[in-house]
């Protein structure tokens, strides 16, 4: 996928400095002892900003690999209205519900027909055949009240790549806007699930990051659990039933292969990349005792890094590749430690009361997301890499296993429901913990495994 | 943690009771015999191969065990079903089974693995322990993903949290 920008940005703030939020520095002296978390909840602040996102226009409609433009124009409109309205903190007046714009316009807005629909900024584009087969989509924000231009993005694109360049001008709108980095152009692996409850159908899927370009991988005749894209988004490395034994599989997405990852006859799984996607984390089953090991993407020798006696699983790698976090029930119940990727130095975080599990270490690396156990329920919440300032955003009866958004502000997980037809869904939350909403997928899903912000 | 003991021991012993008659619970039904054939090697007990699945159900006190809400002890009851289990593999010995764990739905997924493993493994020891060749029985956890009973009830996960010994032939 090559969208390539063909305009220098005029405005070059797209990333900048992060928000007050200070990283807090792990003291491992005296980690803090959390009290019960605070939950978050409320609802939609009603001043969101308002952003009106008419249809692109197009200097001449033509069909393009079976796309026509001025059409493409109107989809592109409503994916970054979608992706501005999911951010949770705008409120996207989409091509459905303002007028189209000419080509004109684009360069030189009527701003005083967006002002009169209270539009705070407008977004204007074009989609235009490239004469290469290929097309070349212009992105532009307007401040209605300024008369400015704040964001100028141009992408020449395969016509079939025309939801990434929709997500690219959301991006740009959104970093512009917030003041935090992109997160709409990545993709999610997950787990789709199919049939009834005692003997579910599980089959390895992907999918945009709003649920587009859905694709199933797996046929579902072996069970399939808990995929992870690989940094580069070329491999997923999953867990399969595959003639009934428990093993981790690195899946090549491009030409349809798998290998293991590493020879044993002990069942291997909750599978992990490193941040620079050249090794892997996984556990192992011995007798019925569980550790966490470290072994080359390539094979090799793994590396045992847990040896306490009890279950030490899954485990997550800090960003920058040096500390792994972990869940262990050496205390005797499921507690959140973190150690040196050596296995050195490892350290209980949570002590809130209740049982924390599937620790996901945010790629910003400033917080940690978990499952909290307590009170007959799943709940997401996060805190700090040393355990401070823990916060619950989500209440139902079942929600497990964090991912976090390539920016590190949003969390998809999944939620169950309970009973004979109990089910799970795909469902993403903000760290407000205020803009919760679920991700539609063909199916039903679990274990999504958000990537990195596509190049 | 005693009120949830009682509900798997009564689950344990209505199977023991309901085995005795040789009458399954609709839920506890040993999977089909697989098909071709299979019926012109009748033995007079009412077409059951020995050393089949289907004879292994009929002649053991259970082919299941259950356990405590995340834990993975061998207690009497089970010792008993366990016993009853390698007394029918002494008879068969060239017989492999294969020890499948679970957990209940209370769990999180990866840890509900290691769970299921660390019961099958348990199963497996007193198995062993009895004279069970180990390198007759493999073992699988499907963690929280093949539940028994499909309900959200402590009757329901008591029922869940179980090793069963499934035999998969000569």
């Amino acid at each position: 996928m090559s969208a390539s920008r063909l305009f220098a940005l005029s405005l070059s703030v797209l990333l900048c400095g992060a928000p007050a939020l200070a990283q807090q520095v792990p003291d491992a002296s005296s980690p803090p002892r959390t009290g019960p978390e605070e939950t978050v909840t409320g609802t939609l602040s009603q001043d969101r900003t308002v952003i009106a996102v008419p249809a692109l226009a197009t200097p001449a409609a033509v069909n393009v690999a079976g796309l026509n433009t001025s059409t493409l124009g109107k989809q592109i409109a409503e994916v970054i209205a979608a992706d501005l309205e999911r951010s949770g903190l705008y409120a996207p007046l989409g091509p459905g519900s303002v007028r189209a714009i000419t080509m004109a316009e684009v360069r030189a807005p009527r701003f005083a027909d967006w002002q009169a629909k209270n539009a705070d900024n407008v977004v204007h584009g074009f989609v235009q055949a490239s004469g290469t087969g290929g097309l070349v989509v212009g992105c532009y924000l307007y401040d209605t009240d300024l008369g400015s231009e704040l964001v100028r993005q141009g992408f020449e694109i395969q016509p079939g790549d025309w939801r990434r360049a929709a997500h690219k001008c959301a991006d740009a709108i959104y970093a512009r806007l917030s003041g935090e980095s992109p997160f709409f152009d990545s993709r999610v692996a997950y787990i789709a699930e199919s049939g009834p409850k005692g003997n579910r159908i599980k089959r390895l899927a992907i999918m945009d990051s709003d649920g587009g370009n859905h694709r199933f991988i797996t046929n579902g005749q072996a069970l399939a659990i808990s995929p992870r894209f690989s940094p580069d988004y070329k491999k997923i490395v999953y867990v399969s039933y595959l003639n009934n034994r428990v093993r981790v599989f690195i899946y090549d997405v491009a030409n349809g292969s798998q290998k293991l990852v590493t020879e044993s006859a002990n069942a291997t799984f909750a599978p992990r990349w490193s941040p620079d996607g050249r090794q892997i984390l996984y556990s192992m089953a011995v007798g019925g005792n569980t550790d966490i090991y470290r072994i080359s993407a390539d094979g090799g020798t793994p590396v045992r890094l847990t040896n306490t006696p009890g279950i030490d699983v899954g485990g997550s790698f800090s960003p920058d590749g040096k500390k792994i976090v972990f869940e262990s029930d050496r205390s005797g119940g499921q507690q959140i430690y973190t150690m040196n990727i050596d296995g050195s130095n490892q350290q209980r975080i949570s002590f809130g009361g209740g049982r924390y599990a599937t620790p996901e270490w945010s790629p910003r690396g400033d917080l940690i997301a978990f499952t909290k156990m307590g009170g007959g329920e799943f709940r997401i919440g996060v805190m700090t890499p040393s355990g401070g300032s823990a916060r619950l955003l989500t209440n139902s009866w079942q929600d497990e296993a964090p991912t976090w958004s390539p920016n590190g502000r949003v969390i998809q997980f999944f939620r169950t429901s309970p009973g004979k037809e109990g089910k799970s869904q795909l469902w993403q939350v903000d760290l407000t913990g205020v803009n919760l909403r679920r991700l539609p997928t063909p199916q039903d899903g679990s274990d999504p495994s958000w990537g990195p912000i596509l190049p | 943690m005693t009120i949830r003991k009682t509900t798997a021991m009564i689950a344990a012993i209505t199977m023991l009771t309901v085995g005795a008659c040789a009458k399954k619970a609709p839920d506890t039904l040993p999977p089909a015999p697989d098909g071709s054939g299979s019926t012109d090697t009748g033995t007079g007990t009412g077409g059951v191969v020995p050393g089949s699945q289907a004879d292994f159900v009929a002649n053991v006190s259970s082919d299941r065990i259950f356990f405590d809400l995340d834990q993975y002890n061998v207690d009497a009851q089970d010792q008993t079903t366990l016993q009853s289990q390698a007394q029918w593999l002494a008879r068969y010995p060239a017989v492999r089974v294969t020890l499948e764990g679970h957990a209940d739905e209370r769990g999180t997924r990866d840890y509900n693995i290691a769970l299921g493993e660390r019961r099958a493994n348990a199963a497996k020891n007193y198995l062993s322990s009895l004279g069970v060749d180990p390198n007759r029985i493999q073992v699988i956890s499907y963690g929280k993903e093949r539940p028994a009973a499909l309900g959200s009830n402590e009757e329901a996960w008591a029922q869940n949290r179980r090793a069963v010994t499934v035999v998969i032939g000569n």
